[in-house]
């Protein structure tokens, strides 16, 4: 029996600056996770991490986080997920700031 | 204070040198991550949830304030304008971007600074009472010591590849506020009974997933002997530690497998082997050291003005009752500057605060600045005259706040905000606990009370050894944090006891808030404390406060 396959979205650390990234459905880097592609289909969940991880030139530590679907695009499920969105809580810092 | 010879300025620029070739490789693509990672630790450069984060080791907790200037401009240039002071005597920018960290490591070196053994499985950063040197009780100023153990230590060919990091921690006096019963080796200055200056050993502490409380290796060990003496320990560790399981791979697993005499025989054993060839401690070298840690000049003057100023301003008086420390020499106190006005996140500074307490310490403090285990700023040596105006300058930024080892002086780490490892947010359920009881205006009523927070199993805060810990968990995608009860982190070590079931995000507040007005109802008398209370009375009336609905099903 197979599991169920829950959502998720490809995410990484940009090189450079260090911040939360997610990966597009055309192959590239936003930090907007809104853009990213939300994978439904285990198959194609693990195609897309490997052509994610190719990108190591420009990102670091690349996995797959749960994400659900919403009407402005693919949105955090977990907590830890939503702060990486966001910044911490302590001071406007982060993607919040902007 | 120490300043770097010529051996260690090389070494450390040779150290930037290499690491921004290497930070160059990485960006070009000449280096894939797995390849930069091990280098990018070695310097201190983690990544984080948001950022990379880069720590920085301020040495036995040792600043002057031209390294308390640079870190302010470090701050400034390539971070938001703040730093985090931590429970291990570091502080870490949160911030960085990767281009930058080599110029950083270049400023600090410029100030004999660093970031090298901050992180991996080398002995990190050595640890100190951060009142040494000034403490009335003291035998003997532990650093010279400690700056030895940091020679040997860095960059020692046989311990970069330990089966886990080692951390030690030394105290010159009987009373313990380096906690050097929760570190891999902890090392107390003591005299024995023909008057000798040595060293009590301790080792296996730890605190993490496992907590253990160290136990004594030695009891006394002769001056000459310590370094080789810490050597046989290490080598013995390096070949009997785990590495089959990073979480049993800490000396305190070796320990407690092994026992404490097979490791006392077996450190024995390698003592005797290496001890005779041991090149590692040259007396002159060690009178060099210690003549750099001389005690400055202290100077005599009235004390007349203090006086007055306590008994002419209510303020000053209770900030003078409960951030100044016995020290050594007539007339001086040493001064623990709270960076945690209620609110503020424990630990952090602002550039503009590091600079004012720079200057404050080059002007009234003989250019002497200390970071406390417990994430405050200490002035060690200030004659009573000047307090007043020390306190005014504190006063304009924010870092007058008389709540030293009261219930708003929390240790917190960096949790869920910052790390890539927690499980929980801790720096805002610390912000709540000090803005709460700020508003009931009972912190000085409570007195003595230590709160430590961490935002998941490994202990960064210090949770268990907190008179309240608070421990940050993720039960099914939501925080949750357990309480536990009378844990202790001085010389009467004890590893605090789980309440019961944890709190949502949203009650831990309140039920911190029930149990230390709960406590208030339970005190014999003011001077008995939280941590007294508890160990009189034990856990239960302190379980019935927090979990009100289980008592009653009890009693019925
Ligand atoms: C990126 C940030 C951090 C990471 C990745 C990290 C990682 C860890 C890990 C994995 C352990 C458990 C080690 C073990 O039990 O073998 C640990 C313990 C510890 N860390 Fe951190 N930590 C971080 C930040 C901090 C900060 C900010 C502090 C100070 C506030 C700190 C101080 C400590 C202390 C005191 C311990 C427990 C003592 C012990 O080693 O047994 N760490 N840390
Ligand atoms: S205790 Fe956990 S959450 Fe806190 S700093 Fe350490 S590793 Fe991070």
């Amino acid at each position: 029996m197979s599991r169920t396959f829950t959502p998720k979205v490809i995410t990484a650390n940009a090189l450079l600056e260090g911040d939360a990234i997610w990966f597009t459905e055309d192959d590239t880097w936003t930090r907007n996770i809104a853009e990213a592609e939300l994978i439904t289909d285990e198959a194609h969940g693990d195609l897309r991490l490997l052509e994610a991880k190719a990108d190591q030139g420009i990102v670091v530590g690349v996995y797959l986080a749960e994400a659900k679907p919403t009407d402005k695009g693919p949105a955090p499920t977990h907590f830890r997920e939503a702060f990486r969105t966001r910044g911490p809580s302590n001071y406007a810092h982060g993607k919040q700031e902007v | 204070m120490y300043v770097y010879n010529d051996f260690d300025e090389g070494f450390v620029r040779e150290r930037v040198a290499q690491f921004r070739a290497q930070v160059e490789r990485r960006i070009d693509g000449s280096l894939t991550e797995d390849e930069f990672k091990p280098f990018r630790l070695m310097n201190g450069l983690y990544l984080q949830l948001h950022a990379y984060m880069l720590r920085v080791a301020v040495p036995y907790g040792t600043l002057n304030s031209a390294q308390m200037t640079q870190l302010a401009h470090l701050a400034d240039t390539y971070d938001k304008g703040y730093g985090h002071f931590t429970t291990r005597q570091n502080i870490q920018y949160n911030w960085p971007e990767l281009r930058d960290v080599p110029d950083m490591l270049s400023d600090l070196a410029d100030v004999g600074m660093h970031a090298i053994q901050t992180s991996g499985n080398t002995i990190r950063n050595v640890t100190a009472d951060h009142f040494a040197g000034a403490a009335k009780d003291e035998v003997e100023d532990p650093r010279p010591i400690a700056e030895l153990l940091r020679q040997w230590s860095t960059d020692h060919p046989e311990f970069q590849g330990l089966p886990r990091k080692f951390k030690i921690a030394v105290t010159g006096c009987e009373a313990d506020r380096a906690v050097i019963r929760a570190h891999d080796i902890g090392i107390q200055v003591v005299r024995n009974k023909a008057g000798e200056i040595g060293y009590k050993v301790i080792v296996g502490g730890g605190l993490g997933r496992t907590p253990m409380i160290g136990k004594v290796l030695n009891d006394f060990v002769s001056k000459a002997d310590l370094l080789p003496y810490c050597e046989a320990i290490v080598s013995v560790y390096n070949l009997l530690g785990r590495r089959d399981n990073k979480y049993k791979a800490r000396i305190k697993i070796t320990l407690h497998e092994n026992g404490i005499e097979k490791i006392q025989d077996l450190v024995n054993a390698r003592f005797e082997q290496i001890q005779p060839v041991f090149a590692g401690v040259d007396p002159q070298c060690l009178a060099e050291i210690e003549h750099a840690f001389a005690p400055p000049l202290f100077k005599t003057a009235s004390t007349d003005g203090y006086e007055a100023a306590r008994l002419a301003n209510p303020a000053f008086r209770s900030w003078t009752d409960t951030n100044l420390a016995d020290h050594r020499a007539d007339d001086y106190a040493i001064v623990s500057i709270s960076i945690k006005k209620q609110g503020a996140t424990p630990g952090d500074a602002t550039s503009e605060q590091m600079r004012v307490m720079a200057d404050l310490a080059a002007k009234y403090g003989h250019d002497e600045l200390r970071i406390s285990h417990e994430q405050n700023v200490i002035l060690p040596h200030v004659h009573k005259s000047d307090l007043h105006a020390i306190y005014t300058a504190l006063r304009d930024v924010d870092l007058a706040t008389a709540n030293i080892g009261l219930i708003s002086d929390i240790i917190a780490c960096p949790g869920m905000d910052y790390c890539a490892l927690a499980t929980a947010r801790s720096i805002p359920v610390a912000q709540e606990i000090a803005t709460r009881f700020d508003e009931l205006k009972l912190e000085h009523e409570i007195g003595a009370l230590k709160i430590k927070i961490s935002g998941c199993i490994n202990a960064c805060g210090h949770h268990h050894v907190g008179h309240i810990g608070i421990l940050g968990l993720d039960r099914a995608g939501v925080e949750n944090y357990q309480i536990t009860l009378g844990g202790d982190g001085t010389e009467t070590t004890t590893i605090g006891e789980r309440a019961g079931p944890g709190f949502g995000a949203d009650e831990i507040v309140p039920a911190i808030e029930r149990l230390v007005l709960g406590y208030l109802d339970l005190r014999m008398c003011k001077e008995e404390t939280f941590l007294h209370a508890y160990r009189r009375l034990g856990a239960a009336p302190f379980k019935d406060i927090l979990y009100p609905e289980k008592a009653q099903k009890n009693a019925a």
